[in-house]
């Protein structure tokens, strides 16, 4: 046997230790990545120790004491202001990931199986409202949602309402609905590509034994496309979380979230060591909420037989 | 054929744009027949599977499964199972939840459908493998796990979709022995599509040979070999000797014609063969050509020369040069005589028999005619 032969061949002799490691693979994967690598420890690795370390100072005026504290984190989780920002964030955040992946999926199901020859054409539309400023989206919504904006007058004029609605604009419902816009296209690109790799023999074989469309989309396709929608909710919820710009400008007193918190600690307040420290925290909850949104749909689709 | 055709397919069509896939097929399939659709690729082969598993609509015809009309019915629907030619294994599932993926549907109680999964996977030689994961199979795993698969759901036809082709040649081989067996053990109609004219033949109780969206033939293994009856077909099962022949006399079931350095040949006559200008090709099979060696003598002989030898370690392949023919005659020799050392130029003298030579119509529109 040929295997045989391979097996018992002598192994190739290793270099000398202690410069094998210049001439791998490995050591040239190392200097390819190393500008991109030192810019990131730099610019964000840096940084976010910086912020770590001010969390357990304090603020005295003008000057850092730099004594060791957990008073920051006390306040930040026990202060009722605080934890209920940090609810709001995170359902909102959650609220938003879920709405946009659910809005998401149908579109990048629809460009996949039937984009036709024009694919690359819709995934060009996708994102083209991408090309406006992220402020001005934001803007246009204020100027579709508010009290005399193109909602509610097309609704007037259609008769439908008699009254503007006042509950559109300025409350977590206008920050959810500006983020999904925003974000769509950030879920439709990762969902279409886990949906594109799907071998759609996969899905005749499924028809093949005896599912209806809706059945071989839930047991073949959906399980499929999983890590295209986990990775979706979690492009979308992470960021979603510490936005500022959004509450700020559509929020309202109802909308406002933890990033104008921590915007207010770094500012007005100049109390840098709180802010650090519900930053962290948002960090922390995020990472918490994140893996726990993982877990929950992997184990839902488990569940799909 | 059994007396009931368990598929039938009615002048089914199937046009992509301008492009005929299939042209006007009509085909009955008996029940519990090994059948192949033999043909290159584009043929149209696949197109037919697909069209009987329900993946692809015949833009006219109609085909029926079991007595049923069955052309517009999904393939949810249809008491057909199929295996894939890539396979299509659930990558998200092991073995077991493959098995018996389609099982599920049908809301057997715990114990019974655990039962139908493991015999499935007896059936195909897989026994206790149902926790091993789709992507730690081998090929020929994956293959027999596709069949388990279909199998499971008893179908009344089971279509193979080039099942063969991915496996290696020792492989492919062993799994060929196997699916016959297995076709003969649960006794239900296999339709498989394939363009490996062996395979075809080795496996099926009839085959269907099929050329640009048309079937050129259907007949028993032995019968298409035999006596193809179209210059395309013989081709395409293996190698023939062509030859130009004058005709001598056309009568009712045969003719005679005049086969050069072979002479006078009687032929038996297909249904509906008609002579266009006065020639007709006829066709001698290279096996059937035999050397001559030392004082041996023949009947019917030839006399030539080696011009080309290709070993083949059990036989020889050897074209044969002979005045008088326009082309040189290939011929296929064991080697237990020496037929491998044979010197190119070498002055050789052949054997043939005049039975063995058939008569080919040039294409199908002659015999059509």
């Amino acid at each position: 046997m040929s295997t045989a032969a391979i097996v018992s061949a002598p192994e190739k002799p290793a270099p000398a230790k202690g410069i094998r490691w210049l001439h791998g693979e490995e050591a040239r994967g190392l200097a390819m990545i190393s500008p991109t690598l030192l810019y990131a420890l730099a610019l964000l690795l840096l940084p976010v120790l910086l912020v770590i370390a001010y969390s357990f100072w304090t603020q005295n005026y003008l000057d850092i004491d730099r004594t060791f504290t957990f008073e920051n984190y006390r306040l930040a989780l026990t202060e009722p202001i605080y934890r209920d920002l940090f609810v709001r964030s995170l359902w909102i955040s959650l609220l938003t990931a879920a709405i946009t992946v659910g809005f998401s999926y149908p579109i990048a199901w629809y460009i996949s199986f039937h984009g036709g020859p024009h694919k690359n054409l819709w995934l060009f539309l996708v994102t083209i409202p991408c090309w406006t400023s992220y402020l001005l989206r934001v803007m246009s919504w204020k100027v579709i949602l508010g009290y005399g904006g193109v909602l509610n007058t097309g609704l007037m004029a259609t008769g439908i309402i008699e009254q503007p609605i006042t509950s559109l604009l300025y409350n977590a419902n206008a920050v959810v609905i500006t983020l999904v816009h925003s974000w769509a296209a950030f879920a439709i690109l990762p969902i279409y590509v886990s949906l594109q790799k799907i071998d759609r023999s996969l899905i005749e074989a499924a028809r093949d034994l005896g599912d209806g469309a809706v059945r071989s989309f839930l047991r073949v396709t959906l399980p499929l496309s999983m890590p295209g929608v986990i990775s979706a909710f979690l492009i979308v919820m992470i960021p979603t979380v510490g936005d500022y710009v959004t509450p700020k400008l559509v929020g309202g007193k109802d909308g406002v979230m933890i990033a104008t918190a921590i915007q207010a600690q770094f500012g007005k307040s100049a109390n840098w060591p709180l802010g650090a420290a519900l930053s962290v925290t948002t960090m922390v909850l995020v990472s918490l909420a994140a893996a726990a949104v993982v877990l929950a749909l992997r184990f839902a689709v488990r569940r799909i037989r | 054929m059994a007396d009931r055709p368990m598929i039938s397919i009615e002048n089914v069509s199937r046009y992509y744009g301008v492009y005929k896939a299939l042209d006007d097929v009509s085909l009955q399939i008996g029940e519990g027949e090994f059948f192949s659709l033999l043909g290159p690729s584009g043929c149209g082969k696949t197109t037919l599977l697909r069209s009987i598993a329900g993946f692809d609509v015949p833009t006219s015809g109609e085909i029926r499964i079991d007595g049923v009309a069955s052309t517009l019915l999904p393939a949810n629907r249809r008491p057909t199972n199929m295996v894939f030619q890539n396979y299509a294994i659930f990558p998200h599932l092991d073995v077991g939840e493959n098995v018996a993926y389609g099982l599920k549907r049908l809301r057997l109680d715990a114990t019974e459908e655990r039962r139908r999964v493991s015999d499935a996977l007896d059936q195909v030689r897989l026994t206790g493998l149902d926790r091993r994961k789709a992507d730690e199979l081998s090929g020929g795993q994956r293959q027999r796990v596709a069949l388990a698969r279909a199998l499971v759901m008893r179908p009344k036809v089971l279509l193979l979709d080039e099942p063969l082709s991915a496996l290696d040649k020792k492989l492919r081989e062993q799994m060929q022995v196997e699916l016959r067996s297995l076709q003969q053990a649960v006794g239900i109609t296999f339709i498989l599509v394939t363009h490996d004219q062996y395979e075809a033949l080795a496996l099926s109780d009839r085959i269907a040979v099929m050329f640009g969206g048309r079937i050129a033939q259907v007949a028993t293994p032995k019968e298409i070999y035999q006596h193809p009856r179209t210059r395309k077909v013989a081709d395409f099962l293996g190698g023939m000797n062509f030859l130009r022949a004058r005709l001598l006399a056309d009568r009712k079931g045969d003719v005679s014609v005049d086969a050069a350095q072979f002479g006078t040949v009687n032929l038996a006559k297909p249904a509906g063969f008609t002579a266009s200008d006065g020639h007709v090709t006829v066709g001698i099979r290279p096996e059937r050509l035999r050397l001559l060696w030392d004082d041996e003598r023949a009947p019917h002989e030839l006399t030539g020369r080696v011009e080309n030898r290709a070993y083949f370690g059990e036989v020889t392949h050897l074209t044969i040069g002979v005045d008088g023919l326009e082309q040189p005659l290939s011929m296929i020799e064991t080697n237990d005589y020496g037929a491998d050392d044979l010197p190119v130029g070498a002055e050789i003298r052949l054997a043939y028999d005049p039975d063995a030579f058939v008569l080919l119509a040039d294409d199908e529109m002659a015999l059509r005619a």
